[in-house]
């Protein structure tokens, strides 16, 4: 059984952040992902902060500017919204493929992108770095399911399906805390462990990513291709997330972000410049797959994935041309 | 312990009025209610908050039936329903989401048990196993399981059969690709999986003649 801890279901995001900034309190959304870490002691709580009760943060509110998703809405819903598998399609199959429908109906879109590493070092009885350790335990070791891209020290992958997507959307991310609401880019939400290497985002104590937001942009076509070695409930091996803009027959701005080979969503910025000002044509997609494995270092046993990964970038782009 | 709308037993399908099992868990009740009334006295004025160790009263809506009992923070809704309501259909399996033995509906909506608080279950409406039969009498997806041979040792067949359920409520008439990624959150160590599909399919045809 989970060791045990004080429970607390507030009311107001005003009492959640007020209970998430002292310390030894951990937030539960779906709670998949906690309960996970907790029953197998990836780390512990004193306090258990459940969000369940802050309604305001289930909501999807399309605007003109572009769609206000909040941080409760659950995996499922994302998968089957309407105005999500339209412009952001990359959302929409980003959450269709991650976990097991059951777990796509309890996790939320937030408690997706703040679930912890999937790295068995990290999840099994090492002190590595991740958990304030001397050693990366994956860099000698066994490595197949480990990063290309990154400055290390740590070599995780960030495990989340709907990242990627929403850096390749340009999504903004709000955050609630207790110097009061700010808001940040996709991208600079997640953090490189040679800058962090306890934390895979910027939340600070007492934060709460309340809110992603998806801007209309014209001409907007997404997609996301997740490559996995089995066909359902895995994690990605390597996968791509593509947004483009076209506008007469060209890429007027491409977004290529991989998943399942970084710590944080990895923009393929020699991707991105391959394709910009292009026709979608079967040689640029192809050198633009290539491109997005540039600057790969393969360790001992994961050399596979940059085969994986040129070829999700090259269907994700066949699959938008 | 569990006061089920005034009667207590041991769950629905349970014939007796008495089970053993309920009758070893309301034993311990009496010192647990101690526990509550003295926590009651420190909770906090605005925040509802539940101290380490100490069984909270919760009101559990499972198959229809209301029950409420005690509970820590840190119990599972499978270690409930299992050891606290004596409702064993449930199967702990992985107990960390994934294998599927544990499905429930939620809202009727398939879930890991495993990893949902009972704290977190109240104010929903938790269907198991126990609650797709009348009776003796099998469910639709019972009866397409026995009538496919959709098991061997059968351990994971109520998760099996619980989130088909799931599956069909959303979806009444699923391709083959439906059912095949609507049952990937279960595990079949025998690999009975093709007969599984084929289960989930002629249940589905079996809801439409009984009129659901």
């Amino acid at each position: 059984m989970i060791s045990s801890f004080t429970y607390a279901r507030p009311k107001t995001l005003q009492e959640a952040v007020e209970l998430l900034a002292k310390p030894g309190a951990r937030a539960h959304a779906g709670g998949t992902d906690l309960l996970g870490c907790l029953r197998d002691e990836v780390f512990s709580a004193e306090k258990v902060v459940s969000l369940s009760g802050l309604s305001e943060l289930k909501t999807i509110v399309p605007s003109p500017l572009g769609l206000h998703v909040g941080a409760l809405t659950t995996l499922a819903q994302v998968a089957s919204y309407k105005p999500i598998s339209g412009m952001y399609r990359a959302l929409a199959e980003g959450a269709a493929a991650a976990a097991s429908p059951q777990l796509r109906n309890q996790g939320t879109l937030g408690g997706n992108l703040c679930q912890r590493p999937r790295c068995w070092y990290f999840r099994g009885e090492f002190s590595c770095l991740r958990k304030g350790g001397e050693t990366c335990y994956a860099y000698d070791g066994e490595n197949q399911y480990h990063s290309l891209f990154g400055p290390g020290p740590c070599f995780i992958v960030h495990p989340s399906d709907t990242a990627s997507p929403l850096v390749a959307l340009e999504a903004k991310f709000r955050i609630a805390g207790p110097a009061g609401t700010r808001t940040v880019d996709a991208e600079a939400f997640f953090v490189l462990p040679d800058a962090e290497v306890q934390k895979e985002n910027v939340l600070k104590a007492g934060e709460i990513l309340t809110e992603v937001f998806l801007p209309a942009q014209a001409g907007l076509l997404s997609t996301y291709r997740k490559v996995r070695s089995r066909g359902a409930w895995d994690f990605a091996l390597a996968g791509a997330a593509v947004a483009l803009v076209v506008a007469g027959g060209k890429v007027a701005k491409a977004r290529v972000v991989l998943s399942g080979v970084a710590p944080v969503p990895w923009r393929a910025k020699k991707a991105e410049e391959a394709l910009t000002g292009k026709a979608l044509d079967p040689a640029v997609i192809r050198a633009a797959a290539e491109a997005a494995t540039a600057g790969a270092q393969p360790m001992s046993g994961n050399a596979y994935k940059v085969d994986l990964l040129r070829g999700a970038v090259e269907e994700a782009l066949r699959a938008i041309a | 312990m569990t006061e089920k709308d005034g009667k207590e037993g041991c769950g629905d399908g349970c014939p007796h009025g008495v089970s053993r099992r309920g009758f070893m868990t309301r034993v311990g009740a009496g010192t647990i209610g101690l526990g509550v009334a003295a926590a009651a006295g420190t909770a906090e004025a605005t925040v509802h908050e539940i101290p380490p160790g100490e069984p909270h009263r919760v009101t559990l809506t499972v198959n229809g039936t209301t029950h409420r009992l005690l509970v820590e923070p840190r119990e599972t809704l499978l270690y409930v329903l299992r050891e606290r309501l004596g409702m064993t259909a449930t199967k702990p399996g992985c107990e960390r989401g994934e294998c599927g033995a544990c499905t429930v509906l939620i809202d009727g909506a398939a879930r890991y048990a495993c990893l949902t608080l009972a704290v977190e279950a109240e104010g929903h409406e938790v269907t198991t196993l126990e609650g797709l039969t009348k009776g003796e009498e099998p469910g639709a997806v019972q009866r397409a399981f026995m009538d496919e041979d959709a098991l061997q040792c059968g351990y994971c067949t109520p998760g099996q059969i619980v989130a088909a359920e799931g599956l069909l409520r959303a979806r009444p008439d699923p391709t083959l690709e439906e059912i095949r990624t609507g049952m990937s959150g279960n595990l079949c160590r025998c690999g009975a999986y093709v007969h599984i599909f084929r289960a989930v399919k002629k249940a589905s045809v079996l809801r439409k003649d009984a009129g659901r």
